[in-house]
């Protein structure tokens, strides 16, 4: 399978569906796990890593997931389809970025995947819709279950699953939801909302992970303790206290926004609308904000029933030209379509060439043109 | 919402706590949470936390953990290379550098130093069996501290089950 085949398209997990979903982009569970009778990788030899790729990788090739798989070799990668893995969440920036032999495979659907020699041996991922971790630890548990029959993980019964660093040591879990809190931010009450996080004992991350910068109003919350818990309670703390609070928080600014700061609202929406119709140089970073407040107009609408001068024209733009089925009504499906398809890398990769940042700029303004003046 | 303790300020902290499928909230102000001493626990990032507890102090401070050339015999890592990749060379490691490694684990996993989540299928019953003796008797441990009897009660007619 190419990479072609899915780099024109939005992944199932980022459709805009799923319970929640006008605040819970996603939601995504990691398992990491190493090989007992090796090395961890940072005292591996190329050799050594070499064996744990190839055993790993004929183990995950054969799992029956109900979906094509596919490996891709990113120490042999040209950078820009490792810079197209890591925007479509399918390998982490460290992975793209590392040293010596390792790889990735992945399901069609992009539900599953799985790094090889990153920085554990294994490090399993699911992804999902909205919010819906339980169902992604029940999935991602099953094909852990499915790999364990083939190969033997280190264990200790005193500290749990070994892994190379001490702090993912135990269930070896990172439990994570991608959260778009624009309301909260317009009404300044993020950094609360950061500082809470953290007060929980919660990673608070950009759009890309570790180190990156909140783009587009997205955030990423995951738990940080491994060891001393269960999966099902990291699980279950999420599901039960964590997102209803911050779904309310946010539903709570939406609803301020509409209530007693209206113009405010409307302004931003309204000059997203302006300037994503008629701009023709446009910046990453700015496509992500505007499109982030296209998408609260729409989400408002749809699950709050919110009616303001603005949000009534956003609803009535047509953007679904090209799609199948098309209803002529602008979709968040196209809205996530439309922030995917023109981060730097799929803009690159799907034109088929590297471009300066100028050229990249007109043609993401290009594309966004046509998609809402359609 | 206002604050629980001093009914007075804006409640800004919402503490809920799962425990065996039991759920209890609380609702506080930022000083009384000070006061209580909760949200005055602050979560260092990871990786700050790692670098914090292997940079800071001389060379002497690990000597006091023992033999500072100490080396795993199974991939040759010490604890200098530990200290300078942050990251550990095989699973042996977590034995032979016990002794500074379990302060780092405790402070990295909020007191922690023991697994109770998934075992692998593989690990003999035997092992299963006293991986759930050894996380009950923790459990009866603590609920003997949280003076719930009830609990405690439950737990001790679990274990002896197992013995």
């Amino acid at each position: 399978m190419k990479l072609t085949e899915i780099s024109g398209n939005v992944n199932e997990w980022f459709s805009g569906d799923g319970p929640l979903a006008d605040v819970v982009i996603s939601s995504r569970v990691r398992l990491a796990r190493n090989l007992a009778g090796h090395k961890f990788l940072a005292a591996c030899s190329v050799a050594e890593k070499s064996d744990i790729l190839k055993k790993l990788k004929d183990v995950l090739m054969g799992l029956q997931l109900g979906d094509d798989m596919f490996y891709i070799g990113v120490d042999k990668s040209p950078v820009l389809e490792r810079r197209f893995l890591v925007e479509r969440h399918l390998i982490s920036q460290n992975h793209a970025f590392g040293k010596g032999p390792r790889g990735a495979v992945v399901a069609r659907r992009e539900f599953f995947t799985a790094m090889i020699n990153e920085e554990d041996h294994l490090r399993l991922q699911v992804l999902k819709a909205g919010s819906q971790l339980p169902a992604c630890i029940e999935q991602i548990n099953r094909i852990d279950d499915m790999i364990e029959q083939q190969v033997e993980y280190a264990f200790s019964p005193t500290y749990g699953y070994l892994t190379a660093c001490p702090t993912n040591l135990g269930t070896g879990i990172r439990v994570s939801v991608m959260l778009h809190l624009p309301a909260l931010k317009m009404t300044a009450q993020i950094e609360k909302f950061l500082n809470a996080a953290r007060a929980l004992g919660l990673a608070v991350r950009g759009l890309f992970g570790e180190g990156t910068e909140a783009a587009g109003d997205f955030y990423q919350l995951s738990n940080q303790i491994t060891l001393g818990v269960s999966e099902k309670d990291i699980v279950s703390r999420f599901e039960k206290a964590i997102i209803p609070e911050i779904v309310e928080y946010e539903h709570a600014a939406r609803s301020q926004l509409l209530s007693q700061q209206a113009n405010l609202l409307d302004d931003k929406i309204s000059r997203a609308i302006a300037l994503l119709k008629n701009a023709h140089l446009i910046s990453s970073q700015e496509a992500l904000f505007l499109l982030s407040h296209i998408r609260l107009g729409l989400n408002m609408r749809k699950h709050q029933g919110a009616s303001t001068p603005a949000i009534d024209r956003l609803c009535s733009l047509g953007g679904n030209r090209g799609e199948a089925g098309a209803t002529g009504q602008l979709s968040i499906a196209t809205v996530n379509r439309l922030f995917l398809l023109t981060l730097p890398a799929h803009l690159q990769f799907n034109y088929g060439k590297e471009l300066d940042s100028t050229h990249r700029d007109a043609l993401r303004a290009q594309i966004i043109r046509s998609a809402l003046n359609g | 919402m206002q604050c629980e303790v001093c009914q007075s300020r804006e409640a800004t902290i919402h503490l809920t706590e799962i425990a065996d499928g039991a759920r209890t909230e609380m609702h506080l102000c930022e000083q009384c949470a000070q006061g209580q001493g909760i949200g005055a626990k602050s979560y260092i990032p990871i990786n700050e936390l790692l670098s914090n507890l292997l940079a800071v102090g001389p060379k002497e401070e690990l000597a006091g953990f023992g033999d500072t050339a100490l080396a795993c015999p199974h991939c040759g890592y010490t604890l200098e290379k530990f200290r300078e990749k942050a990251v550990l060379g095989c699973p042996y490691d977590y034995e032979v550098f016990e002794k500074v490694l379990l302060p780092l684990v405790k402070k990295a996993h909020d007191g922690a130093t023991a697994h109770c989540g998934k075992i692998p299928a593989r690990i003999p019953n035997d092992s299963k069996r006293q991986m759930e003796i050894a996380r009950l008797q923790r459990q009866l441990d603590d609920a003997v501290r949280n003076e719930d009897y009830e609990l405690a009660a439950k737990l001790r007619d679990k274990l002896t089950g197992y013995k």
